[in-house]
C-alpha cells in the first residue's frame, strides 16, 4: 500500500483499521488508495458538518460498495440546555427559550407549551378567541414556510436548485408577515402564557389577504417543477420505505406516519385551540416513500392556506376583542408596540404605571419580577407541528418556575426511523430519506 | 409536589433577608390517589387492565386523575408485564415519549419515568409513571414492546442517570460519552457566569434571588 501524503486527505492506521480523513476535491487519490486495499467494508462518517445532513447530524453508514448495511445516527451537537435552563426561569420567561428549540416552527413550540401552562393554570377556557385565531392563523403561516424549508432543501439535496429558489421565496413572504405581526422573523416568542403578546397591528389583515393570494399562486410553480417530473420520481418513489407498523412501533408522526395512508393528524384526531371548527382536509397517500412524503407537504400548504383564510373571516368580526386573558394576576401587564427607539411596552402603559396609578405599576413589578404561581401537578398538551406530534410534558410543585419541562420532539423521535429507512438501500438515497423525515437539529438536541 | 413544603420567600439562604419572609413556611399540596369513578374514558381503561391484568392491584401503586388525564404509577417490577398488556390488549400502539423528573426529597423515589402511551385506535392517551430509588436506579427498558423508546431511554439515562435493563444500546445520546453527571437532575448545576452590564453586575441565573 501506497503511503497516503495527501496533506488535505491524511490517514492513519487504528485498532478498528486504516481511517481517512477527507476534507473535500481530493476524490481520485483516495478511491485509488481504498481501491489497492482487499476491504470491502467501509464505514463513511457522514457529518456533523455536511450541507445536505440538515444541520448538525452525524451519520455513520457501513457500506459495501454502494450498499448501505448499516446505518447509525449521532445527534447531540446542538444539546443547549433549554430543559434545564427553564427552570430556572418564570413560566412566561420559558417562552423565550422553548421557541429557539425547533428553530423552523418556533410558534408551534412556543404554543405547545403555552397550552401546557394555560392546563396547569386552568385557564384554557378563558382564552379569548382572537388570541386563540391569532394562535391558529399563525400556527398555520408556520407550517408553511417550514414546509417551505422542508421542500426546498430537501428538492436542493438531491440536486434541484430551482426549487429550493421558490420555496425560499415564498418562506420570505410568510417571514415578512411574522414580522409585521411579532416584531421578528424566527424565535419570536409571540405566544405567552394567557394569550399573545401583540394584537395585530393595523392593516394587517389586508396585508394577509394579499399574501395568501401570491402564496396560492405562487405554489403552483415548484408543483410543476417537482410533481410528475421524471428525474425527482426516480429520486424519492419507492425510497426510503417504512410502512404503518414500522411507523408505530417506532412512534413516528406527521407526514412520514401519513404516508402510509393513515390519516392521523392531531388538529383532527385531538383538536386543540379550537380546530375542530375549521374546514381542512389531511392529505395521504399509500406509497410510504419519500415522493409520497413530499407530495403529502406540498398538498399541506392548501390546506394551511384555507385555515388561514378561515381565522381571516374570524378575525374580521372578533376585531378588538382582547388577547389576553382577563385575569390581572395572571395577563402579561403591557402589550408590546413600536416606539421611536423599537419594540417595547406601549408608551400608554408607561405613562399610566410612571405617572397614573401606583396599582398598575406595583402590579407590573410584581408580574414582572416574581410571576404567578401555578399550582402544582402535571401535564402532556401536544400540538400537530409540521413534523409531527410536538408534545410539552410540564410538571410544576406551586412555585413560580417549572419544575421540570420536557419537549417530546417529533425530530427527535423520527430520526430513529433513519436505519429502518436506509439500511439496505443506496448510498445516494440516504440523503433523500433524511431529507424525507425533515429533522431539525435545533429539536433534536434542544 | 416535591417538597412537602417550601421555606421562605426567594429560596436562598443567608442572604441578609431581612424582610421576614426568610421564616415563611408554605406548605405544598400533593396529589394524591384518585378514588373511582375517575371519568371519561379512564374507568374503561382501568376495567380493561384489571379484566386483562389479574395482578393489577400488585402492580398498580395508584391512580391519579387530574387535568383531565390519568396517570398509573406502575410498580418498576412489574412495569414491563403492564405495559406489554396495554400494547397487546388494550392497543397502545405507540409509546411516544419516556421521560424523567427528578424529586430529591421523595426518599427511596427519588426518581421517576414518566411514559407517554397513545391508543391510535381509540384516540386514547395515558402516562405511566415508575418511581425508583436513587441508590439503585434500575428498570425494565421497554425497546422490546416499542422500538422508538430506545432513544428517548437513552435520553432519560443521559440526563438523569435511570438505567433502563436490557435495552440494546444504552448510551449517551445528546451530551459527550465521557461527561461525568447527570444534568438534568436537582443537584446538579445549572452553571453559567456572571455578567457585566454598564458597570453592573448580574449574577448568573441559578445564582438570582428569585420567588418560590
Amino acid at each position: 500500500m501506497s503511503t497516503f501524503t495527501d496533506p488535505y486527505a491524511s490517514s492513519r492506521e487504528t485498532t478498528e483499521g486504516r481511517v481517512y480523513s477527507v476534507t473535500g476535491g481530493d476524490w481520485d487519490s483516495l478511491s485509488t488508495e481504498i481501491g489497492a486495499t482487499k476491504e470491502e467494508r467501509v464505514v463513511v462518517n457522514m457529518g456533523p458538518q455536511h450541507p445536505s445532513t440538515h444541520g448538525v447530524l452525524r451519520l455513520v453508514l457501513e457500506l459495501e460498495g454502494e450498499t448501505v448495511t448499516e446505518t447509525r445516527c449521532g445527534v447531540g451537537y446542538l444539546h443547549t440546555g433549554i430543559e434545564k435552563n427553564t427552570e430556572y426561569r418564570s413560566w412566561t420567561q420559558g417562552v423565550t427559550f422553548v421557541t429557539r428549540m425547533d428553530y423552523l416552527a418556533p410558534l408551534f413550540n412556543e404554543t405547545a407549551y403555552c397550552l401546557g401552562v394555560e392546563k396547569l393554570l386552568g385557564i384554557t377556557n378563558d382564552v379569548t378567541e382572537r388570541a386563540t385565531v391569532i394562535r391558529v392563523m399563525m400556527m398555520e403561516f408556520n407550517r408553511i414556510s417550514s414546509h417551505m424549508v422542508a421542500l426546498g432543501t430537501g428538492a436542493l439535496e438531491l440536486g434541484a436548485l430551482s426549487p429550493m429558489i421558490f420555496a425560499f421565496r415564498e418562506r420570505e413572504k410568510v417571514l415578512d408577515i411574522f414580522e409585521m405581526v411579532a416584531g421578528l422573523r424566527m424565535n419570536m416568542a409571540y405566544v405567552r402564557p394567557g394569550g399573545v403578546a401583540q394584537d395585530l397591528p393595523a392593516g394587517a389583515l389586508t396585508k394577509i389577504k394579499e399574501t395568501i393570494k401570491e402564496l396560492r399562486k405562487n405554489f403552483k410553480d415548484n408543483e410543476k417543477l417537482l410533481i410528475g417530473n421524471s428525474i425527482w420520481i426516480k429520486r424519492t418513489q419507492g425510497i426510503g420505505y417504512l410502512d404503518l407498523a414500522g411507523c408505530t412501533t417506532l412512534g413516528i408522526t406527521g407526514p412520514v406516519l401519513r404516508s402510509t395512508g393513515l390519516p392521523w393528524d392531531l388538529r383532527k384526531a385531538q383538536p386543540y385551540c379550537g380546530y375542530e371548527d375549521y374546514q381542512f382536509d389531511i392529505p395521504t397517500t399509500d406509497t410510504c416513500d419519500v415522493y409520497g412524503r413530499f407530495l403529502i407537504r406540498m398538498q399541506e400548504l392548501e390546506q394551511s392556506l384555507r385555515i388561514i383564510e378561515q381565522c381571516v373571516s374570524k378575525l374580521e368580526k372578533l376585531d378588538g376583542q382582547p388577547v389576553m386573558v382577563a385575569d390581572k394576576k395572571i395577563a402579561w401587564p403591557s402589550q408590546l408596540s413600536i416606539g421611536g427607539d423599537g419594540m417595547g411596552n406601549s408608551l400608554n402603559h408607561i405613562r399610566e404605571i410612571m405617572g397614573e396609578s401606583m396599582e398598575a405599576l406595583i402590579h407590573h413589578f410584581k408580574l414582572v419580577t416574581e410571576g404567578f404561581r401555578v399550582p402544582a401537578g402535571q401535564v402532556y398538551t401536544t400540538v400537530e407541528s409540521p413534523r409531527g406530534e410536538m408534545g410539552v410534558h410540564l410538571i410544576s410543585d406551586g412555585g413560580t418556575r417549572p419544575y421540570r419541562v420536557h419537549f417530546r420532539e417529533p425530530s427527535f423521535n423520527n430520526l430513529q426511523a433513519t436505519a429502518a429507512m436506509c439500511d439496505g438501500g443506496q448510498i445516494a438515497d440516504v440523503i433523500a430519506a433524511v431529507a424525507s423525515i425533515d429533522p431539525v437539529m435545533g429539536g433534536v438536541d434542544r | 409536589m416535591s417538597n412537602d413544603s417550601n421555606n421562605g420567600m426567594f429560596g436562598v439562604s443567608g442572604s441578609g433577608d431581612t424582610s421576614g419572609f426568610g421564616g415563611l413556611i408554605k406548605s405544598v399540596k400533593n396529589i394524591g390517589s384518585t378514588e373511582r369513578p375517575y371519568g371519561g374514558y379512564f374507568d374503561q381503561v382501568a376495567d380493561d387492565l384489571e379484566r386483562a391484568f389479574p395482578a393489577f392491584n400488585d402492580a398498580i401503586e395508584k391512580v391519579v386523575v387530574d387535568r383531565g388525564e390519568l396517570t398509573l404509577f406502575v410498580k418498576r417490577e412489574r412495569l414491563f408485564e403492564v405495559a406489554k398488556i396495554l400494547r397487546d390488549q388494550l392497543r397502545y400502539e405507540m409509546c411516544i415519549s419516556v421521560s424523567g423528573a427528578h424529586y430529591p426529597t421523595e426518599v427511596g423515589r427519588e426518581l421517576h419515568v414518566i411514559i407517554a402511551l397513545l391508543s391510535i385506535t381509540n384516540n386514547q392517551r395515558i402516562r405511566l409513571e415508575v418511581c425508583v430509588p436513587d441508590s439503585d436506579p434500575h428498570l425494565t427498558s421497554l425497546v422490546e414492546l416499542w422500538a422508538g423508546a430506545n432513544w428517548q431511554e437513552r435520553e432519560t439515562y443521559d440526563m438523569f442517570g435511570i438505567i433502563f435493563d436490557n435495552h440494546p444500546g444504552l448510551t449517551r445520546i445528546l451530551m459527550p460519552d465521557d461527561w461525568d453527571g447527570f444534568p438534568q437532575r436537582k443537584d446538579y448545576p445549572l452553571g453559567g457566569i456572571p455578567i457585566e452590564y454598564k458597570g453592573a453586575t448580574v449574577p448568573a441565573p441559578s445564582e438570582r434571588r428569585s420567588y418560590q
